[in-house]
């Protein structure tokens, strides 16, 4: 199951169990909607918490605001034990979905709301609301109510106003949600650089895998109330753990096998789909004939007319469908053992595409290290 | 391009639906409020006479002059007699402290009902309007047998030993509070409630995550998205209870003067229907500010939500 490659672990800094969450569950009415999760989050990261819907994600983030009350388990936030603190006594602040400012207040007044609670000298409120207005620049919308803002001026007071009160914590719940696809890219470059450049320590929630690996340091994969895997984007990406968080993030082509041989810097695993087994470049930690699975993206898969040259990994099959997506093609090919198999393949030539056509005969081939092997 | 031709001529044909459909109200208002209005505002510049009807005509006609007499009398008659002015007041104040009481009264109920499942909302809704299925005279009466010297409450207490002599409620400024208060409160919960059922709980989440304690939330949140619906409650519950006759007919007593009770009285008793229709027609006057008001922030709101 480790991986060769794996990054060699770093050495456990103070700052690291900035959050810890201590088995947390969290059950309604029977329904466990969070069951005993732990991990902890650096200080100064924005971590996502990535996961379809009714994967817990939203419970989690919940907990972590005060809404919620964990059915088991603790949270610590830089040392703070978080059970039984009411959300308005906790330095966790949140940006809500759909943002929920207050339709009857200006922007500026949305953005001291938090200020005036904490009962601050007048002066020192006007002085942070404006420094917040000019973080995401807002200065000249200061008097409008929230219905005579755009989508995207709307996000960047709901930022503002909950970054105003300087929280230990700041969660975002589906920061993007809300927003079309043009302005969600643009935005999400523009909510991280305003976070980094607090140092403020961010959990996010999103459904939207292009978001988290986008804004995200760390992302946590969630199924079913677990977590399935942490990791940087690139680690989830590249070397994911399990079927699960390989097929939900990214597309991937899983041949189901058995563990035919496994050395050290090599394995190879023998699959209905292919006639030689497929060469692995890294080892497994497993038993020989216990079943796995051979998990390899697309744009690792290459394709030709003629048989490639290699020993391994290559297997023939016909072209069934081809959708064009401009920047790359990605070809659906049916090989022998009737398996569909994607590949995709830069378009890096005008007219590059019309190598291929549906129903030609073709090869597919990778090299030894483009996939990983998945044994959970 | 037949069929686009067909469905042209049926739109032409709904056209005039249409100028039916919004014409109606119009008829409707015109039948039914302005002719009475001008009626009553007519009978008010009359004379009273012993007569059938019983009042003079303003319009006369002899000698090829048409002469209109307007008798300006009946309304300086009203502010001469402190009768009238102190009746005026007395039911603004009585619709006012049945109005803040209603508010005080009924802001809980709705704010809870509207908190509750959807389920058992729409049961409480319904118990908040089922007595109005039963005649207001009815429900009225019954408080007499509640509040009366051997009613309901002096018996109980008395039989508790709280009190040896009957409180006296009936016929009293108190029971005609219980009586309005009781009798308008569902106009007061109803669009509280239908006004508080649509507040965002993420708001107050928000709130709170900012920092702000409940009542805090409460105070700064919740109460002023709900301007709307008190403002309409409370113009529900006030309008009516100004003109109210029947609760202070019935439950109060020769010291509860308003104003309903002096035009019933001018009208029966008196048969001075001037003087009755220029009562009616000063008691309009002063309703028409709370009414423009209403109107004013039922708009804004309207407004705002857009």
């Amino acid at each position: 199951m480790t991986a060769a490659k794996a990054a060699a672990p770093s050495p456990v800094l103070p700052t690291d169990n900035y959050v810890t969450i201590n088995n947390i569950s969290k059950t309604f009415d029977g329904f466990r909607a969070v069951h005993d999760v732990s991990f902890s989050i650096r200080k100064g990261e924005i971590f996502a918490l990535l996961g379809a819907s009714g994967c817990g994600k939203s419970t989690l983030l919940r907990m972590l605001a005060g809404f919620e009350a964990p059915t088991a388990g603790t949270i610590l936030l830089d040392g703070l034990d978080l059970n039984g603190l009411p959300p308005y006594r906790r330095p966790i602040n949140m940006m809500f979905q759909s943002y929920a400012l207050f339709p009857h207040m200006t922007v500026e007044q949305n953005i001291a709301y938090g200020l005036k609670q904490d009962k601050l000298p007048k002066h020192e409120i006007n002085d942070r609301v404006q420094e917040m207005l000019k973080l995401v620049r807002m200065e000249t919308y200061a008097k409008r109510k929230p219905h005579q803002l755009s989508g995207g001026q709307q996000q960047r007071v709901a930022l503002a106003r909950s970054l105003s009160k300087g929280p230990k914590l700041l969660l975002l719940d589906e920061p993007m949600g809300a927003l079309d696809k043009k302005l969600r890219t643009q935005m999400q470059l523009e909510v991280v650089r305003i976070i980094e450049r607090l140092g403020v320590t961010c959990v996010m929630v999103t459904h939207d895998q292009e978001e988290a690996m986008t804004m995200a340091h760390r992302i946590a994969i969630m199924e079913a109330g677990q977590i399935s895997q942490i990791g940087t984007p690139a680690e989830i990406y590249e070397q994911p753990n399990c079927r699960y968080t390989a097929s939900f993030i990214g597309s991937v082509n899983l041949f189901e096998g058995t563990l035919d041989e496994d050395q050290i810097d090599h394995c190879t695993i023998k699959t209905a789909d292919l006639d030689v087994p497929i060469y692995v470049g890294h080892g497994v930690t497993g038993m020989t004939g216990m079943p796995c699975a051979f998990a390899v993206r697309p744009e690792k898969v290459s394709m030709s007319k003629t048989r490639p040259e290699q020993m391994h990994n290559h297997v023939a099959g016909i072209i069934q469908d081809i959708a064009y997506l401009g920047s790359e093609s990605v070809y659906h090919v049916r090989l022998q053992s009737g398996k569909m198999v994607q590949v995709e393949l830069v378009n890096a030539v005008r007219w590059g595409s019309e190598r291929f056509a549906a129903d030609d005969a073709v090869w597919i081939y990778w090299e030894d290290e483009s996939g990983v092997v998945l044994t959970a | 391009m037949k069929s686009l031709f067909n469905s042209l001529r049926a739109s032409s044909s709904f056209k005039g639906m249409h100028w039916l459909v919004t014409g109606f109200p119009y008829v409707w208002l015109l039948l039914f409020f302005v002719v009475p209005f001008l009626i009553v505002l007519k009978i008010s510049f009359a004379e009273a006479a012993i007569a059938m009807p019983p009042f003079t005509d303003i319009l006369s006609y002899a000698e090829q002059k048409l002469t209109i007499n307007l008798n300006f009398g009946n309304y300086a008659y009203l502010f001469e007699d402190a009768l009238y002015v102190d009746a005026y007041l007395g039911s603004l104040k009585f619709a006012a402290v049945s109005t803040l009481l209603c508010l005080l009264l009924g802001y809980p109920i709705a704010y809870t009902i509207a908190r509750l499942q959807p389920a058992v909302r729409n049961v409480l809704l319904m118990l908040v309007v089922l007595p109005s299925w039963t005649s207001l005279l009815i429900r009225v009466y019954a408080w007499v047998g509640i509040l009366k010297d051997n009613g309901f409450i002096n018996n109980f207490l008395m039989w508790l030993g709280v009190i040896d002599q009957p409180l006296q409620i009936m016929y009293t400024p108190v029971s005609v509070y219980i009586g309005i208060v009781y009798a308008y409160l569902p106009f007061m919960v109803l669009p509280l409630y239908s006004n508080l059922v649509k507040h965002d709980v993420r708001l107050l989440e928000a709130a709170s995550d900012l920092g702000a304690k409940p009542w805090m939330t409460f105070l700064t949140v919740t109460l002023p998205l709900s301007r709307a619906g008190i403002i309409a409650g409370a113009m529900l519950v006030f309008i009516p209870a100004v003109g109210e006759f029947v609760i202070p007919e019935l439950l109060g007593g020769p010291s509860v003067l308003m104003i309903g009770k002096i035009l019933w009285q001018e009208f029966f008793n008196n048969r001075d229907w001037p003087v009755a229709s220029a009562v009616a027609m000063v008691m309009l006057a002063i309703l028409t500010v709370p009414i423009v008001l209403f109107h004013h922030y039922q708009a804004r709101d309207l407004e705002g939500r857009r």
